[in-house]
């Protein structure tokens, strides 16, 4: 991939929102022809044809105000002086941009900007950067006539709750470009004008500090600001970045395009990419802000090993800890056979390093022993949409939410794990898009501003299939069914099979509601409501795969799909919102023990060979160990060495105690990654990793996007991840030799159909493209199953509901289920390196008001949660987000200990854990479990050994 | 004794009330009482002879004697001197349709104003009310709309738009949704005569929306009702349930088959909701901010649907157009000023109130003929014309014939019919101050033009009348005003620079420094 460096300057802005219409207009710009979409306002026709009229309140990211007055021209034949920002154009229009009295009045009204506007320009943080500045200029303001004694706010007082921006209203020009990126950007509604007049100012909720405000901190209003009045903490303190990087983002599954802003190799700011495919200029605060744990303390840079985890670390060079690590590998593997070893890749890596990690297990390791995290997240949606659809990836582009008619969420909180597109499909909602969310929380969506959902279906955890049967149930005994659709696109014998299961009086909503929790009117509302359309389209999350019946529910969603014809265009499809960067593009490169990459089994002789050729190596066409195999053999002694990449079991993975036995069962645990996780407290050896920032590679995200991941800096430790993963490789006797990462995906395209058309060159072109990409779309494919399944024919499969054993009991009466908050991601270990802390400190437990009173628990009580697994204490928030009966938290913070209460139950088909279901007692309690205080004590010693490996480094 | 029973009317309105009917009413009860005479007394409407009130009626021989300004304590002499049965007192006017004040009136919009018992759907009947909407339901939408485009109405809000081309506009745009809107927040200085209608005759509004429903195929109307008008607004609801009652309104007005629904809603104080675009924010629950144009309300307007945003008095005209034919009503005025406009005399004025008369006559006419000159006896130096935005008229421009484009030829306007007359002793120079500090207390705040231009506008004036480098700021004020007019996003900044810039040119003896 050429690095794409350019030089810093502030991106485009046509000044006005693109116009959807085919038909196109002629008109003249100063006495330029000039034709455009019907629609357009002129001021884009202008940019367009290269001419920029100065705007302040104009952007293209927003809908036309017309507020700034700026902009205003002359056109023949209409009175006055119009604003070219909400001036449509017409057919044979004659405007005029520029003359004497339009300069007279540019220049008047730039006046009184600035006779309300400190003249601090040349120590003003936006100095360099500033469209105030630039319109100044630009309309050739020489004199403030009306003097600066006048009324002003330049005494208004600056607002720095927020830890990212700060909030100067006194450089404000009333623009409310913020407070119209809260609204229509964003969605959340944070921001308005107070008072009215020379007094109207920006204020967020009810006059509020940001951080007390609803401000949710997705930097929206900072990147709309077109003055200092909003500006991001780093740039005041660094100054202007000198050029810029585009790259993509390392958090959740919407994979966000961002200009990395850089000085040097210092990154100055991260701005959401307005030509990105996936967030069109859009950004959360994990994005947008949390990248300071890239250069935080805690980072690791030099090799760690040891011989036993009782022991210091010893800091070695890269040779040593190759050596080393080889050694051992070798030594167990002849010890206790070819089966002994294995590897977990990392949904947070590139897909080249994902792929290089499954390709050493397979080639040099020798066994299909290798995993990765998806195991305990989508692999229901794997298995399912490959079994009924043909392909184990979600069938739409994020866009297509806009044509969507009817949005079903189903055990997904957009708002918190995938805010970008969140946004989006807000929008669509205040578009009047049909909103039913199906979840055993209120989840903001289900009523926040400007969104209320038509249907709550507020199930009891584990009834998801009960529900989706029931759904199908009312489609078919009420004949909702696209028919034709059905006939045309679907196996009829399965289809026949399924018709007469769900009819099945089991299946009715009546029969449901009591498992459910949900009465039989709603069930069919909702039933009604999704198969009226006529686009419906449905997202889901963990929710639904993270349950016993995980793949069953997946299975259940696509037939739901299929029957009722959503599937195969725009506006519809089936969605799963993908938690991690690369959790997509981990399961597409053979990070499965049955899978090579592309989803082909081991068993298949054909594709085997075409491996064995490439990599010059026999291939097992048995599958390997999954995870919880991994560490079920590692506690029986069989399993002995294990190299992690980027991955955290020990803090991620459910029965925490069960993982912790497994790991330090191991002869060899090798730990790559940023930080000294949970998980590398076991190892033996540790392997520096490299951020997102400091490698070349490719992330896939939710929508199947492969979007390129770029190098600003140079890798703390020295070498890109997939280097790593090579040296050790060449270690272990199997010969690697890339020299970039764009050579990896060479490799992958010669070796993956779907792949076949990506390249690093083509990625530069494109920005990003959707796979599958071949001869038969070049360019890639947004939405998939368009004209027939990939399977050929759709397969409706039987989805019995079958309850699970995590049920309520008079021992454990509450149901625990789990999720996440919107300023930290998966783990933490990132943004817990970040200053998002401030709003999620610790995990908490929620529980409603009636379940609390029952215990005599109060507000931020400390609380024991015990389950069949183990106990922990959390703090207590009561709130009815939650039903009574059902208690929640979050494992952002490993001394919370989530998963050491949730079970080794997991999903029928893939294994998958059953996190969201976990029958357990909560009781008031004054002091940390035993687990917290072990959990302590163990951190403490393997902190003070890694001190004591760094000290002679350090002195 | 069992005497003939009498017939008196003392006035309701809100302007007869704040200067005592309430009392002269309770007098005149205790008083009759007291003699045993048997009087029913109607709570009518204002005449609009605001000079004269309160002013009482008594109906004697089927004609209305007038009496006023009555006090309470003025009320046992009346009785001593028979007015029950019109006899003479000092106070008394003679039969009030020859008083000449009102004689000299065209009443067509207010035909029934001060005449009937606001509330009384039998009076409003008896008076030809509900004609027009007998007609209309018989007609077709295209049909109702060709005669309200032929009678000439203009908007009477101010900006004096064809009413049928609005609602052209409306009644093509594309919308399954149509609303009728009626701008009831009066805000202009000196202006009464919307809250008269409502106060005196709310059914004409009542009646006029209705049409205008069904003219354009709109199901829902609101009347978005000045909060500064508690009586106004009690009236209309009320008769909005009178009407809703009777068949009137509803899901089949007048077994027409089609459906008009009305609400009152309380404007939220604010004089930007005055204007079109902000009054639709505002009714739809949102800050009172300008939206920008096109697109039109007609098209694009309350929740996105079609709406027709029209004035009280505009569409308290358009029963009268539908009952008596469209040119019944083009008959009267001049040019393209057809009709009859609604004059309200206020200010520094002798005989103030509300004069209803075709265009074309000359502003001197209303100033002498009918205000009587100022109250102060003292010369009339300037006339402000049109509210707050309009600008102060000199003398030598009182022949100017009420005609919106001659008024426009000096920069003037006509607006909502208001004029606040000024003797000699006015201040021209905090006049123009005055328009200033007006915009920047009611600029919503949106365009730079107004938001900060009206604010710098004031420190200007005052510099100016400080001795601040006169003549470079009376040219700064002149670039300010030329930028506000030009630049602005609505009429309240475009046109606060009006007063000014009259002032300027024609009293510019007072903006200088004292």
């Amino acid at each position: 991939m050429s690095q794409v460096y350019e030089a810093y300057r502030r991106p485009e802005d046509l000044g006005a929102p693109p116009s959807e219409s085919t038909a196109t207009v002629q008109l003249v710009i100063d006495g330029k022809t000039v034709t455009v979409p019907e629609g357009t306002t002129v001021i884009r026709a202008a940019a367009l044809a290269g001419i920029n009229i100065p705007k302040l309140c104009a952007s293209d990211m927003l809908e036309p105000f017309g507020s700034c007055r700026l902009c205003l021209v002359e056109i023949e034949g209409a009175k006055g002086l119009p604003a070219s920002c909400t001036t449509e154009v017409a057919d044979g229009m004659k405007v005029t941009t520029q003359n004497p009295r339009l300069a007279d009045v540019r220049r008047n009204i730039m006046e009184l900007y600035i006779s309300d506007h400190p003249l601090d320009c040349l120590t003003c943080p936006t100095n360099g950067d500033c469209e105030l500045q630039d319109m100044a200029g630009a309309v050739g303001l020489r004199d403030v006539r009306y003097g600066y004694a006048g009324e002003n706010h330049l005494d208004a007082e600056k607002d720095a709750s927020n830890p990212y921006f700060t909030f100067d209203p006194s450089k404000c020009i009333v623009c409310s470009r913020c407070v119209r990126a809260c609204d229509e950007v964003q969605g959340t509604f944070a921001l308005t004008i107070d008072g009215r007049g020379f007094d109207s100012k920006v204020a967020a909720s009810q006059d509020q500090p940001f951080i007390d405000s609803e401000c949710v901190s997705c930097g929206a209003c900072v990147q709309a600001c077109p003055t200092a009045t909003l500006t991001e903490n780093s740039l005041i303190e660094m100054g202007q970045p000198e050029h810029s990087v585009i790259t993509t983002c390392a958090y959740c599954g919407v994979g966000c395009s961002f200009r990395a802003e850089m000085k040097g190799e210092e990154v100055v700011k991260m701005i959401p990419n307005k030509d990105g495919h996936a967030n069109h200029g859009h950004s959360c605060v994990k994005g947008r802000f949390a990248f300071g744990y890239a250069t935080h303390k805690d980072r690791i840079t030099a090799p760690l090993i040891r011989d036993s985890i009782r022991e210091p670390w010893r800091e070695v060079s890269w040779e040593e800890a190759i050596g080393f690590t080889a050694g051992r590998l070798k030594k167990i593997r002849e010890k206790y056979g070819a089966n002994s070893i294995g590897g977990i890749t990392s949904s947070r890596c590139t897909n080249e390093e994902t792929y290089l990690v499954q390709k050493m297990v397979r080639a040099a390791f020798g066994n299909n022993n290798v995993d990765t995290c998806a195991r305990v997240c989508h692999s229901p949606t794997g298995y399912g949409l490959k079994s009924t659809l043909g392909e184990s990836a979600g069938t739409q582009a994020f866009d297509s939410v806009l044509k969507a008619d009817v949005i079903m969420v189903i055990g997904a909180n957009p708002t918190v794990a995938h805010p970008v597109f969140a946004s989006q499909m807000k929008r669509r909602l205040r578009e009047g898009a049909r909103l039913i969310v199906i979840d055993p929380r209120r989840i903001d969506l289900v009523r926040s501003a400007n969104v209320e959902a038509d249907c709550h279906l507020q199930l009891r955890p584990g009834a998801n299939v009960a529900i989706i049967n029931a759904l199908a149930h009312v489609v078919l005994s009420e004949g909702l069914q696209d028919k034709p659709y059905i006939e045309e696109r679907c196996e009829a014998d399965a289809f026949e099979d399924w018709r007469r299961f769900i009819l099945e009086e089991r299946n009715s909503p009546e029969a449901m509601a009591e498992v459910a929790g949900v009465s039989a009117e709603e069930i069919r509302a909702a039933a009604r409501l999704y198969a009226a359309g006529p686009n419906s389209a449905i997202y889901y999350g963990l929710g639904v795969s993270e349950h016993a019946q995980g793949s069953t529910m997946v299975m259940g969603i696509a037939n739901l799909a299929m029957a009722t014809g959503n599937l195969g265009r725009e506006g519809v499809g089936v969605s799963p919102l993908r938690g991690q960067n690369n959790v997509q593009g981990a399961c597409d490169m053979g990070s499965f023990p049955h899978e090579l990459p592309g989803y082909r089994h081991v068993s298949d002789a054909g594709t085997r060979a075409l491996f064995e050729r490439e990599w010059g190596v026999e291939l097992l066409p048995t599958p390997g160990f999954r995870i919880p195999n991994m560490f079920d053999a590692a506690v029986a002694g069989d399993f002995k060495g294990l190299y992690v990449q980027g991955e955290d079991m020990a803090q991620s993975d459910p029965d925490i105690t069960h993982v912790s036995d497994a790991l330090s069962a191991l002869d060899c645990l090798i730990v790559q990654d940023l930080f000294l996780n949970e998980t590398a407290k076991f190892a033996h050896v540790f392997l520096p990793g490299s951020s997102f920032l400091e490698k070349n590679g490719t992330y896939t995200n939710a929508e199947r996007r492969i979007s390129p991941v770029r190098k600003v800096m140079k890798p703390l430790c020295g070498y890109e991840d997939w280097e790593v993963t090579q040296l050790l490789a060449n270690a272990m006797g199997y010969p690697m030799n890339y020299g970039h990462a764009s050579e990896i995906m060479d490799e992958i395209a010669r070796l993956t159909p779907t792949f076949s058309g990506v390249s690093y060159e083509k990625l530069d072109r494109l920005g990003s493209i959707q796979w599958p990409c071949n001869e038969k779309a070049e360019r890639g494919t947004p939405t998939m199953h368009v004209d027939t399944f990939v399977r050929g024919r759709g397969l409706f499969r039987l989805t019995p509901y079958v309850a699970t054993q995590e049920r309520s009991t008079s021992r454990y009466p509450l149901l625990l289920t789990t999720g996440r908050v919107l300023s930290q991601y998966n783990v933490g270990s990132q943004t817990r390196r970040t200053r998002n802390t401030q709003w999620h400190g610790e995990d908490i437990l929620e529980i409603h008001p009636h379940d609390a009173e029952q215990r005599g628990i109060e507000q931020d009580d400390w609380v024991g949660l015990k389950s069949r697994a183990g106990d922990t204490v959390l703090r207590a928030d009561i709130t009815e987000r939650v039903q009574p009966g059902v208690v929640y938290t979050t494992f952002h913070h490993p001394e919370s200990g989530a998963n050491v209460v949730t079970t080794d139950n997991s999903d029928w088909a893939t294994n998958c854990p059953e996190y969201k279901v976990t029958a357990v007692q909560a009781y008031k309690v004054t002091r940390l479990s035993d687990w917290q205080r072990q959990f302590e004590d163990f951190t403490e010693t393997q902190l003070e050994f890694l001190r004591e490996a760094r000290t002679p480094a350090d002195a | 004794m069992a005497g003939k029973a009498y017939k008196v009317f003392v006035p309701r309105d809100t302007t007869a009330r704040s200067m005592g009917a309430d009392d002269v009413a309770a007098a005149i009860a205790a008083e009759a009482d007291s003699c045993g005479e048997s009087v029913t007394m109607v709570r009518n409407g204002s005449r609009g002879l605001y000079w004269l009130e309160p002013m009482i009626e008594v109906e004697a021989g089927g004609v209305r004697h007038a009496y006023g300004p009555v006090q309470p304590a003025d009320v046992p002499a009346l009785f001593d001197a028979g007015f029950l049965s019109a006899g003479r007192h000092a106070l008394g006017m003679g039969p009030t349709e020859e008083i000449p004040w009102l004689a000299k009136q065209s009443r067509l919009t207010f035909a029934r104003v001060g005449i009937t018992d606001p509330l009384s759907l039998d009076d409003y009947r008896d008076h030809g009310g509900y004609a027009g909407l007998a007609r209309a339901v018989g007609l077709t939408r295209d049909e109702i709309v060709e005669i309200v485009t032929e009678s000439g109405l203009r908007g009477r809000g101010g900006a004096a738009f064809p009413t049928g081309i609005k609602w052209r506009t409306v009644l093509n745009a594309e919308g399954a949704q149509k609303y009728v809107t009626c701008n009831a927040d009066e805000g202009d200085s000196g202006t009464y005569a919307d809250r008269m209608i409502m106060e005196s005759d709310p059914f004409v509004l009542i009646e006029g929306m209705t049409i205008a429903g069904l003219a354009v195929g709109a199901t829902m109307g609101y009347i978005y009702l000045r909060a500064e008008y508690p009586l106004a607004i009690r009236i209309m609801n009320e008769a909005i349930g009178i009407a809703e009652a009777a068949g009137l309104l509803g899901s089949n007005v007048m077994d027409s088959g089609r459906a008009f629904h009305l609400e009152v809603r309380e404007a939220a104080g604010a004089y930007i909701c005055g204007e079109e675009t902000s009054m639709l924010e505002s009714l739809e629950g949102k800050r009172g901010m300008i939206r920008y144009r096109p697109p039109l309300p007609a098209v694009k307007g309350l929740f996105g649907a079609p709406t027709i945003v029209n004035n009280v008095i505009t569409l308290a005209s358009v029963p009268i157009i539908l009952a008596e034919g469209a040119e019944h009503y083009r008959d009267y005025g001049m040019g393209r000023s057809r009709g009859t406009l609604t004059v309200q005399l206020a200010g520094n004025v002798k005989r103030g109130g509300l004069v209803e008369i075709g265009f074309g006559r000359t502003l001197r006419e209303l100033l002498e003929d009918f205000g009587g000159g100022t109250a102060t006896g003292r010369p009339i130096r300037a006339v402000q014309a049109g509210g707050p935005l309009g600008a102060y008229v000199h003398p030598s421009q009182f022949d100017t014939p009420l005609d919106y484009e001659a008024f426009g030829e000096f920069g003037g306007m006509i607006g909502h019919g208001g004029l606040v007359v000024f003797d000699d002793t006015v201040d021209m120079g905090e006049q123009a101050r005055f328009a200033m500090e007006f915009c920047a207390i009611e600029s919503c705040g949106k365009c730079t033009p107004c938001r900060i231009g009206a604010v710098r506008g004031v420190e200007v004036i005052d510099r100016i009348l400080n001795g601040v480098d006169e003549s470079g700021n009376l040219l700064l004020l002149r670039d300010l005003c030329d930028t506000m007019v030009a630049g602005s996003l609505c009429a309240l900044g475009g046109m606060a620079p009006f007063p000014v810039i009259s002032v300027l040119d024609h009293f510019p003896e007072d903006l200088r420094a004292r």
